[in-house]
């Protein structure tokens, strides 16, 4: 029955995944990017990680799609259509990209997944949030602290690169 | 449920030792931020000056902190081999704030922010190269990457467009593979810590599939790093776009960060499946350094040509990862040592050479500067016949252990193949070093004066220890040897 539930999510995000890159309207695109999203939170229900589902929500489909689509509103996108500039690669690029699958596809059928569970069982998984907080505060507490690096770099960068061209056009 | 404390304390080993460079970095990295806030636009410079002194003072910390037990939970291990090569960063990142100064006023970019964007890409890859656990590369890993996608893109250029958005999507998308891999690594391994993979690696079964995809998945991300062929597409644009620079930190630091952790990782973690993974790194390489050597020669651009030459390079460096014994990879830690020199050197007379309105870059702009500038051209030279691996500079020394190395472990294809591309490559240089000694410059103008910098002092300081650093370890490799091969016997 759950294998069925995850089957289902996951057709529809990566059905909805491929639908984000192939429509032409950057508007319905940033829909179905919503819509993939809310798939993946619903695998990480079942995975018992509501936490995750919880985040997934609300920073993806919250606040980064509506900013997301703030921008396209801004910039008044919607009314052109993308196109893609493929060169003629579009070809060889499928089938290459269909051998890749393929082979993906039989190496994952044939490979076992050895990993042990991890130490937390179903039980201790209902307090799903004090868990991650614990392990994020313990053992990943020194990649955790790169991370918030990785965020001042990506606030310093974006200010940094929209007010170069501010400033020269101010010096000038 | 009871948490004792002092026994969690215990077993993640809170060393704030371990981690001292980084903390310093980071504080450093701070600093700057709180200062280029008081600071007016023309005095940006002075920002550089306390780079400068930053790195300066942090060198011998991260030479001298060395403590093998991992730290923080075994996410981190601050052994001699990651001090090894925490210095060549801290080495590259110096030279590279040096010769910024001058080239931020020739581009007229003089932004506060690139400073410490420096720093925070080499924390990136400091973390990269103390890694002890995939998670905590992956972190280092991007670190590193967002900081250079911003500092690719600092020159306002089409070139400068063009090459960040290429090195930015590739980069972003080469991540996501990189992360797949883990992920099989994961499942097939059931943990990301490197220690405990590689204390399984016996009892895992090396017929397992997702071993093969996640050897495949990571060597991919690893390839896209140190611009592999067929991965290298993005580097040349990038080279290119960026202020020089950054090109020649790029160069030096991204691939030496990319190697530390990718040695770490298949000579530790998944040195049981050598057989697996050899193969696949074997055809890497040689097709890296064919490519890299051949497509260098019909470069117009120096940058350019430097770019594919720097891929060849990194093709002669995979020889060393994949015969993977101790005396290989001491090799590789000693080639990264002197290309961060003759690379670093070879980059920043690039930069001298640059006029304030972008254009010097040409090869043919190097006519006749044996005229002109004779030390210059001496020094230039001396750094080309580096690169191409001439006795008796560093360049020679370097590619001698690795194809000793390969040889030794009966690796003859590949070290002939080694052979036949460094051949190939000296035609490329060589030529430069013609342009410079046997053509008369094209027109008058090209007598004026190289650059209107104010003054060549930094440079020049620059040049002279990059040159001097690069025949002494031709001439005298055994400290450094001895140092790399001590650090590497207790990967």
């Amino acid at each position: 029955m759950e294998q069925l539930f995850f089957y289902i999510f996951a057709f529809a995000a990566v059905i909805s995944a491929i639908l984000v890159i192939s429509v032409r309207n950057p508007v319905h695109s940033a829909f179905f990017l919503i819509v993939t999203f809310m798939q993946v939170a619903a695998i990480f229900i079942l995975l018992r990680s509501p936490f995750l589902a919880a985040v997934q929500v609300f920073v993806y489909v919250g606040a980064v799609m509506v900013l997301f689509l703030f921008a396209v509103l801004v910039l008044d996108m919607g009314k052109e259509t993308m196109k893609e500039h493929l060169h003629g690669q579009s070809i060889p690029a499928g089938v290459m990209a269909v051998i890749l699958f393929l082979l993906m596809c039989y190496m994952v059928v044939k490979g076992r997944i050895v990993a042990n569970p991890g130490s937390y069982g179903e039980a201790a998984l209902v307090n799903n949030t004090e868990v991650i907080g614990r392990e994020l505060y313990t053992r990943f507490i020194y990649p955790f602290e790169i991370v918030s690096l990785i965020l001042l770099v990506a606030l310093v960068g974006a200010i940094a690169l929209v007010m170069q061209s501010k400033g020269k056009e101010q010096g000038k | 449920m009871i948490f004792n404390n002092a026994a969690i304390m215990q077993t993640l080993n809170v060393n704030l030792n371990a981690v001292a460079p980084v903390a310093l970095m980071t504080v450093l990295a701070i600093v700057l931020m709180v200062i280029d806030f008081f600071l007016k636009r023309e005095n940006k410079f002075s920002l550089g000056i306390v780079t400068l002194i930053g790195l300066v003072l942090i060198l011998p910390v991260a030479a001298t902190t060395v403590d093998p037990a991992p730290a923080f939970g075994g996410m981190v291990i601050a052994d001699a081999y990651a001090a090894f090569f925490n210095v060549v960063f801290i080495i590259a990142a110096i030279f590279a704030v040096v010769i910024s100064n001058d080239y931020l006023r020739k581009i007229s970019s003089e932004r506060g922010e690139y400073y410490y964007i420096i720093i925070f890409a080499t924390i990136g890859m400091m973390v990269m190269a103390s890694a002890n656990d995939l998670v905590n590369l992956y972190v280092g890993l991007e670190l590193m990457s967002l900081s250079f996608y911003i500092l690719v893109a600092m020159r306002r250029s089409a070139t400068g467009a063009e090459g960040a958005l290429k090195y930015f999507i590739l980069g972003a998308f080469s991540s996501g593979i990189l992360l797949y891999g883990i992920t099989f690594t994961y499942g097939f391994a059931g943990t990301t810590n490197l220690t405990e993979i590689a204390r399984m690696g016996v009892n895992l079964s090396s017929a397992n599939h997702y071993l093969l995809i996640a050897i495949i998945m990571l060597v991919a991300g690893f390839a896209f790093k140190i611009a592999a062929f067929p991965f290298h597409l993005w580097s040349p644009d990038a080279y290119e776009g960026a202020p020089t620079p950054v090109t020649a930190l790029l160069s030096v630091g991204s691939k030496a960060a990319a190697f530390a952790f990718f040695l770490r990782f298949f000579g530790g973690a998944f040195h049981e499946f050598h057989a697996h993974w050899a193969g696949l790194l074997w055809i890497l390489s040689a097709a890296t350094m064919l490519v890299g050597a051949t497509v260098a020669i019909q470069q117009k651009n120096i940058v350019r040509m430097l770019a594919y030459s720097s891929i060849a390079h990194a093709g002669i460096i995979l020889i060393g990862v994949v015969v993977m014994n101790g005396f290989a990879s001491a090799g590789v830690m000693f080639y990264m040592f002197v290309y961060a020199f003759m690379n670093m050197g070879a980059f920043t007379v690039v930069a001298l050479m640059a006029r304030n309105d972008g254009t010097g870059k040409s090869i043919s702009d190097y006519k006749g500067l044996a005229g002109r500038r004779p030390v210059l051209a001496f020094v230039m030279a001396l750094f080309l016949l580096s690169l191409a691996g001439i006795p008796p500079t560093g360049g020679f020394t370097a590619k001698f252990f690795i194809l000793a190395s390969a040889i030794e472990a009966r690796y003859y294809w590949l070290a002939a193949i080694g052979v036949i591309s460094t051949v190939i490559s000296l035609f490329f240089y060589a030529k430069v070093i013609f342009y410079m000694y046997m053509k008369e410059p094209d027109a008058l103008d090209d007598m004026a004066p190289v650059t209107q910098a104010p003054s060549t002092l930094a440079y020049n300081i620059i040049i002279f220890i990059t040159a001097v650093s690069t025949m002494v370890l031709g001439l005298c490799p055994t400290p450094v040897m001895d140092m790399a091969i001590a650090a590497v016997s207790h990967l």
